[in-house]
């Protein structure tokens, strides 16, 4: 070969259109919010960016909206309407706050069975029992077959925040302990296995649940709280990257300490995915004052859904997301640019 | 996790670390072959637990990286064609063709589908006649015997609505080009474990002993590919080089012979372009004549196959070939980045370039 005729194509990379990177939970989706959504809606509450924002002039409420669109409708562990219903009430959570009431929008695609959308509500009643809050409004279209996939729901909350300070980046400090209430990347993976059919041997059902018990009770045993965050899409990795950034802080893991199930970890290293970056339904992480740090625990440790609580890292003055790998050295992490996609081999 | 969590233990790791301290005595360059053994490397963090003396250069083993633009240009026209579905592997739908890629390409309009084993485009063929499928058979020859089983699957289906859009490319002919280079700093290699799982290690005698150059078959965990680096010190300080093999539980001499059948009987070898390298003689795949009827490039008269290129300053094949490690190319974290690549290897999960970019840059949060 000559290396004169060493040559790699420039492409075209401007994104004039929306790709599914957009909706990942990365860099793509952070520029998303950047370019387009935080400066032509900008308001205070906004400014925050937490997973609920307050509603002005009104002390203490809080307002949240999610929309699922999951494929398939139905997983091991849910479905999207019990999935669409654990969303609003644990964004209301990381607030601190709980939920007064919630909303439920519905798009049905022509087509999509009324027994299944039956299942799907029956779930949504569910869920919502569990967690105490009534689903007070709702709204339904129906699009063409061919311009839904089944069904999408929007769901949207308003709650009471328990606590004087609302849990946020910004409260957080340096020495804080990371908490984590349970093994990760469980829902991610469930809807994977799922989507593709990948035969394991044990099944991975979905975590998605309410967390709202344990965080109502963390307020009212006073631990000191300084930020909670359920770690959605783009996983804990994406979350711990938003909160050093937003207080300005770094956060030091340690990755031996991570929990993730065997089965949820053999399936991405079938993948090729890393589990730091995989999507939990019915986990939070708490950033804790360390004197606090056995009382967290104790309180997580007392509720089924966060019987899994573990330390996993701290913070400290600087800037980023360090993790130091099992074999003992750090590395850095960070956002994404979009969704993780599966290797090749 | 059993046969991961003990070659990730830390003390063991630590152990082969200060071997490889106590026994270096000069400085020597290594390559890994395989693009998952670089992110290995980065992610774990294994290159910092070595001596100064050992330098791991990053070589070509990352199939979306080499997989020439004209085929992917094909790809995506492919997929914009009415009554046609191109599916191809996720890994590949980042990486940039001439103006476009796949993922912008199904965001257009194109029909474009991941999936995860060849055998799933068979399947969807088989369900949907009245559409055409064509897979996008790239990679290495890890990933060509189940490409070639889908082949042998459609023919006896007697499918008419499938075909290969074939960019296969095979490890020992990039291995003598690099040694072949005058501009070549290789002294060892760790050769390609999930390669060699496939195709065994017979190809590398020849190879370790015309360019003295030590060949270790080595795995993907840091415990792997710290052992195959001592194995390689211990060769190079003692005047060897020979071929071993460090990740002997995947590996055997002779590799896999149903794999190897299975490719053979579909594929024969041909001269392959590699994305910024050049063509390399020898050193791809196509479809055998008989099976002709199921290469989308004969099917098909595919406009973007023949396309003008346009050139750039991007230094992809010198990182590729081991020259240049990503954070010394000037557009590195600039002008380069996985949201706007200029290269393949900024894009590709097992891409050098990503990988010093996702383990190695000073994190973006905000």
């Amino acid at each position: 070969m000559n290396p004169s005729d060493l040559i790699c194509p420039v492409p075209k990379t401007t994104s004039d259109i929306v790709v599914t990177a957009h909706g990942g939970g990365g860099r793509v989706a952070q520029r998303l919010l950047n370019d387009i959504f935080y400066p032509l809606l900008r308001n205070q509450s906004l400014d925050e960016r937490h997973d609920a924002a307050a509603i002005p002039g009104q002390d203490g409420l809080v307002l949240s909206t999610d929309t699922f669109v999951v494929n398939p409708w139905k997983f091991p562990g849910g479905n999207i309407g019990s999935l669409a219903v654990h969303g609003t009430v644990n964004d209301l959570a990381m607030a601190g706050a709980k939920p007064l009431a919630l909303s439920a929008g519905f798009v049905l695609e022509e087509g999509f069975s009324l027994e299944s959308l039956r299942e799907v509500v029956a779930a949504m009643a569910t869920a919502a029992e569990e967690a105490g809050v009534p689903i007070v409004a709702g709204d339904t279209k129906v699009v063409e077959r061919g311009k839904g996939d089944g069904v999408f729901i929007n769901t949207a909350g308003i709650g009471r925040r328990l606590s004087q300070r609302a849990p946020l980046p910004k409260e957080v400090r340096p020495g804080d302990k990371v908490i984590v209430s349970g093994d990760i990347g469980r829902h991610g993976m469930a809807i994977m296995a799922c989507r593709e059919g990948l035969q394991l041997d044990s099944e991975i059902f979905s975590d998605s649940a309410s967390v709202l018990a344990p965080v109502m009770d963390l307020v009212e045993a006073g631990a000191a709280v300084h930020c909670l965050r359920d770690p959605t899409r783009g996983g804990l990795a994406s979350v711990l990257c938003e909160i050093a950034g937003e207080a300005g802080l770094a956060v030091h893991l340690d990755e031996a300490l991570i929990p993730v199930e065997d089965n949820v970890a053999g399936a991405c290293e079938l993948l090729g995915l890393d589990p730091l970056y995989v999507a939990c339904e019915g986990r939070f992480v708490a950033f804790v004052e360390p004197e606090d740090e056995g009382l967290t625990l104790e309180v997580m440790r007392r509720h089924a859904v966060s019987a899994g609580a573990r330390t996993i890292g701290e913070v400290r003055t600087g800037k980023g997301v360090f993790l130091k790998t099992q074999i003992g050295v750090d590395r850095v992490i960070d956002l994404l640019s979009g969704e993780q996609l599966p290797r090749i081999c | 996790m059993r046969y991961v969590d003990e070659f990730r233990d830390g003390e063991r790791a630590q152990a082969l670390a200060r071997a490889i301290r106590n026994e270096v005595r000069q400085p020597w360059t290594l390559m890994e072959i395989c693009g998952g053994q670089t992110h290995s490397i980065l992610r774990h963090g294994i290159d910092q637990l070595l001596p100064a003396e050992v330098e791991l250069v990053h070589g070509p083993g990352c199939p979306v990286c080499v997989t020439p633009i004209r085929k992917i240009n094909a790809a995506i026209e492919l997929s914009q064609r009415p009554g046609h579905v191109l599916c191809s592997f996720g890994d590949m739908l980042r990486v940039p063709g001439s103006s476009s890629d796949l993922l912008r390409a199904r965001a257009q309009g194109g029909e474009v589908r991941a999936i995860y084993s060849p055998l799933d485009a068979v399947q969807m063929a088989h369900k949907d006649p009245a559409r055409h499928y064509t897979f996008f058979a790239v990679g290495f020859e890890t990933t060509a015997p189940a490409n070639a089983l889908a082949v042998l699957h459609a023919a006896r289906l007697g499918l008419k609505n499938f075909s290969l859009l074939v960019a296969h490319v095979c490890v020992p002919p990039a291995m003598r080009a690099i040694l072949s280079s005058p501009e070549n700093r290789i002294q060892g290699f760790l050769a390609a474990g999930h390669v060699c799982a496939v195709m065994g290690s017979w190809e590398y005698p020849d190879i370790a002993e015309r360019y003295k150059v030590p060949i270790v078959v080595t795995g993907f965990e840091p415990v792997d590919i710290l052992l195959g680096v001592l194995q390689c010190i211990r060769q190079l300080e003692s005047g060897k080089a020979c071929v071993e093999n460090a990740y002997a539980r995947a590996v055997q001499s002779q590799g896999n012979q149903s794999a190897i059948n299975a490719m053979c009987t579909v594929f024969e070898p041909a001269d392959q372009e590699w994305r910024g390298i050049g063509t390399i003689p020898l050193s791809g795949l196509k479809l055998r004549p008989d099976y002709s009827e199921l290469d989308a490039e004969v099917r098909f008269d595919l406009e973007s196959s023949h396309a003008e290129l346009p050139n750039s300053a991007c230094q992809a094949a010198q990182v590729l070939q081991g020259r240049l490690k990503p954070h010394q190319c000037s557009a590195f974290g600039t002008a380069c980045t996985p949201e706007t690549p200029l290269g393949a290897p900024m894009v590709s999960s097992e891409g050098a370039c990503a990988a010093y970019f996702r383990y190695r840059t000073t994190p973006v949060t905000s």
